[in-house]
C-alpha cells in the first residue's frame, strides 16, 4: 500500500517526477504551472538533485538540457508564453536526443490570453511548436492520479527513447485536488536511459546501424564527444547536404512512429455498441465521460476514447471507431484543433463535430449531451 | 620543445571554418596551452558554445562539448555545472551571442557567481552571416545593416559583467597571445564566474569594410589600443582616449559561489534530517 494523498495536478506531477528518478528541475515562474516548480524547489534539495529558478523560459529549458546531458533526469514546466519560448531548445533536444520532460499546463488565448483559465489549445503547438520535422511524445492526463503515473511514464519513454517527451494538461486538471494513492518504489516501472558498453575510442552517439535509439553517454563519463544542434553524423559531427541528413531524420521520426504500440494509450468507455463517440481529452475528457453516462441513462448509445497519448496520434484507433459510428464530437477548449486530426483519420466514414469554448470555463457534460443527441 | 596541440585536437576535425586572416586561431591554441598549464583531465571538462565563428571552436577540441542554440551557451552550461558541480565548465561565445541574443544570460550567469568561465570572442561584428553590427561594433563603423555607419552605442564587456556580479573579470587580445594564456589559466583557475573579453579581428566582414588594409593592420590595431591595466590607469585622461585597459581588470575572491552556496544548503538539510531521526 502506498501513501494516501490530498494533492492538486501540478503537486502530482511533480511528485511523479520524483518517483520517476528526477534530480533536475529548471524553470520559470508563470500561472498556472508555477506549482510544479515550488514543490520541486522544496524536495530537490532534501534529496541533492538541483533545483535551478532561471533567468527566464529559454533558460530553463537549456539547463534542463545542460543537466540530462550530465547525467541527471531533468524536468522543465510551463504554460501558454512560456511554451513558445521553450520551443527552439526543445527543438535541440529533439535533434540532439536529450531525454527530458517539459511540462506544459495549458491555459487559454493567445499571447498573454487567460492566464488563470484553462485552455487546450496549444495541443497543436505540442506538435508542431518547433521549428523543421521532428518526433514528439505528448501525454494528456485527466485525472491527479493520472498526473502522477502519466509523469512517471513520460520519463521512462524520454529516457527509452532518448527524446524529450511533453506532458500538457489544463489548468482545470493542474490545480483540482484529488486523493491520491503514491506507490510504494518499485511498483511503477523506471526506466534509465540505455548507455554504452564499447570503449570510449569506438562510441559513436548517433550510430543507427544497431537500431533506432543509440546508446546514450553521459558527459564526465569517459565517453568524449559532441553535441550539436546541426544535423549530424553517426560521430555527432556536422554534417551538410548529404543524405544522411534524410536518413537520420527518418530514424528520429520512426523512434516515435515506430514504437506506437508502446507509446499509444488510451481509455475507452461503452465505445462498443455505441453509435456516437466522443473523443475527448483532459478536463474535456471528464465532462465528456459524465455526458456518456447521462446520455446512457437516456437509452443513448455513445461512448467515450479518451488519448492519454496524443501525440503520435491514435490514428488506427481513431479509424477503427470511425468505420462504425454515425458520429465523432470532439469537445476541446480551442477553437478546433485535435478535430483536424480526429476529421483526417475518420476520412469521412463518419460525420465528425466539434464543440469549442474558449471563455475561461470548461464544456460541461450537458453541451456534450446536446451536441450528442443533435448528431445521433 | 614544441607544444604539442594535436593532443587536444579530434582528428580529422581539421581545417577549421575560420578565414584567412581570422585570429580565432591564435585564441584557440592559447585555450589549449592553458589547459595543458592546469593539467585538468580533459574527461573532467565540457566546453560549451552557442552559435557564430567562435561558437565553433568545441568542435575541434577533444573535450566534452556542446554546441547549442544561439546566446543559450550559459543555460546548458549552468544546467550541466547545476548537476555536476565538481567539473570544469567552459564557454566560447561570441560579442553577438553573449550580448545580444545572450545578454540575459550573461548578465544573470554573472550575478550568481556560479563557477563557470566564459570567453568572449570579441570581434565586433556578425561574422557568420555576413558583417551585421554588433553590440560592441564601434560608433560609425560600417556594417551590412549600418550601411550609413553604426549609430548604435556599444557595450563594454567588462564593465557589464562585473558591474552584473562577475567575481573575475579580464581582457586580452590575439595580438598579445602570450599574456592571453596566462589570463585564461588564472580565469579557470579563479572560483566564481570569470569573464574574458578577448579582442580579435574579423578582416573579412569587419576590417576590410572598415579601412584596415589587410588583417595585420587589425593586429596592429590591438598593439597601439590595448594597453596594460598599470600603465593605462598611470596615463593622464587626456591621453586615454581612444585606448583602453587590458589583463585582469577586476578581481574579488570570498564571493560565495553559486554550486557550493547551493549543495552547502543540501548537506544543512541532510544533517537537520539526520538530528531529528
Amino acid at each position: 500500500m502506498g501513501k494516501i494523498k490530498l494533492l492538486q495536478g501540478n503537486e502530482a506531477c511533480a511528485e511523479g517526477a520524483i518517483y520517476a528518478g528526477c534530480t533536475f528541475f529548471g524553470g520559470y515562474p508563470i500561472t498556472p504551472s508555477t506549482e510544479v516548480a515550488e514543490f520541486m524547489a522544496k524536495r530537490l534539495p532534501q534529496i541533492g538533485g538541483a533545483f535551478m529558478q532561471m533567468e527566464d523560459e529559454i533558460a530553463a529549458m537549456a539547463s534542463v538540457i545542460g543537466g540530462s546531458l550530465a547525467g541527471c533526469k531533468a524536468l522543465t514546466a510551463t504554460s501558454g508564453p512560456g511554451f513558445s519560448l521553450k520551443q527552439e531548445n526543445m527543438g535541440f533536444a529533439m535533434l540532439t536526443e536529450i531525454p527530458c520532460v517539459i511540462v506544459n499546463v495549458m491555459r487559454g488565448g493567445p499571447s498573454t490570453g487567460v492566464p488563470t483559465g484553462p485552455g487546450q489549445s496549444d495541443i497543436m503547438q505540442c506538435k508542431w511548436g518547433t521549428h523543421g520535422d521532428h518526433p514528439v511524445i505528448c501525454l494528456t492526463p485527466a485525472y491527479v492520479q493520472e498526473i502522477f503515473s502519466e509523469t512517471v511514464r513520460a520519463f521512462n519513454l524520454s529516457e527509452k527513447y532518448r527524446t524529450p517527451v511533453i506532458i500538457a494538461f489544463d489548468e482545470i486538471v493542474g490545480h483540482m485536488r484529488e486523493r491520491i494513492e503514491i506507490p510504494d518504489p518499485g511498483v511503477l516501472p523506471v526506466i534509465n536511459r540505455t548507455k554504452p558498453t564499447c570503449p570510449p575510442s569506438e562510441y559513436l552517439p548517433y550510430d543507427d546501424s544497431k537500431g533506432d535509439v543509440p546508446p546514450m553517454a553521459n558527459f564526465f563519463e569517459g565517453y568524449r564527444y559532441h553535441v550539436t544542434g546541426l544535423n549530424h553524423g553517426p560521430d555527432g559531427f556536422p554534417v551538410n547536404a548529404s543524405p544522411r541528413i534524410h536518413t537520420d531524420e527518418l530514424r528520429l521520426i520512426r523512434k516515435v512512429e515506430g514504437n506506437r504500440a508502446d507509446i499509444v494509450k488510451f481509455e475507452e468507455t461503452l465505445l462498443d455498441d455505441a453509435e456516437v463517440a466522443i473523443f475527448a481529452y483532459g478536463v474535456s475528457g471528464r465532462s465528456a465521460k459524465t455526458a456518456v453516462e447521462a446520455a446512457r441513462k437516456e437509452g443513448i448509445k455513445a461512448g467515450l476514447f479518451r488519448p492519454l497519448t496524443m501525440w503520435p496520434f491514435p490514428e488506427e484507433q481513431v479509424a477503427a471507431i470511425a468505420s462504425r459510428v454515425k458520429a465523432i464530437v470532439v469537445p476541446e477548449l480551442s477553437l478546433g484543433q485535435i478535430i483536424f486530426e480526429v476529421d483526417r483519420c475518420a476520412k469521412g466514414r463518419c460525420k465528425v463535430e466539434g464543440i469549442y469554448r474558449v471563455d475561461g470555463d470548461p464544456i460541461n457534460p450537458a453541451q456534450i449531451l446536446a451536441k450528442v443527441k443533435e448528431v445521433k | 620543445m614544441a607544444f604539442d596541440y594535436d593532443q587536444y585536437i579530434r582528428g580529422g576535425k581539421l581545417p577549421h571554418i575560420w578565414c584567412p586572416g581570422c585570429t580565432y586561431g591564435i585564441v584557440f591554441k592559447s585555450l589549449l596551452r592553458a589547459v595543458d598549464t592546469l593539467k585538468f583531465n580533459r574527461d573532467d571538462i565540457a566546453l560549451v558554445s552557442g552559435i557564430g565563428c567562435a561558437s565553433r571552436l568545441p568542435g575541434y577540441v577533444d573535450f566534452n562539448t556542446l554546441h547549442t542554440t544561439h546566446g543559450r551557451a550559459l543555460g546548458f552550461a549552468t544546467g550541466i555545472k547545476m548537476a555536476k558541480p565538481d567539473k570544469h565548465v567552459l564557454v566560447v561565445s561570441g560579442d553577438g551571442d553573449a550580448t545580444a541574443i545572450g545578454g540575459n544570460h550573461f548578465i544573470h550567469a554573472c550575478r550568481r557567481n556560479i563557477d563557470i568561465t566564459v570567453l568572449v570572442f570579441n570581434n565586433f561584428i556578425y561574422g557568420m552571416t555576413g558583417g551585421q553590427y554588433s553590440p560592441t561594433t564601434p560608433s560609425g563603423h560600417m556594417a551590412t545593416t549600418m550601411p550609413y555607419g553604426n549609430i548604435d552605442p556599444s557595450f563594454n564587456i567588462p564593465d557589464l559583467a562585473k558591474g552584473a556580479g562577475a567575481s573575475f573579470v579580464a581582457r586580452g587580445t590575439a595580438y598579445h597571445a602570450a599574456g592571453l594564456d596566462r589570463l585564461i589559466t588564472e580565469a579557470m583557475q579563479h572560483k566564481g564566474l570569470s569573464v574574458v573579453e578577448i579582442i580579435n579581428a574579423c578582416p573579412t566582414t569587419h576590417g576590410r569594410r572598415n579601412k584596415f588594409k589587410s588583417p595585420t593592420d587589425m593586429l596592429l590595431w590591438m598593439k597601439d589600443t590595448f594597453l596594460p591595466a598599470v600603465a593605462f590607469d598611470k596615463l593622464p585622461p587626456e591621453k586615454t582616449a581612444g585606448k583602453f585597459p587590458m589583463g585582469v581588470l577586476f578581481k574579488k575572491e570570498g564571493v560565495p559561489e553559486y554550486c557550493e552556496t547551493y549543495y552547502g544548503l543540501v548537506e544543512r538539510l541532510k544533517k537537520q534530517r539526520e538530528g531529528r531521526a
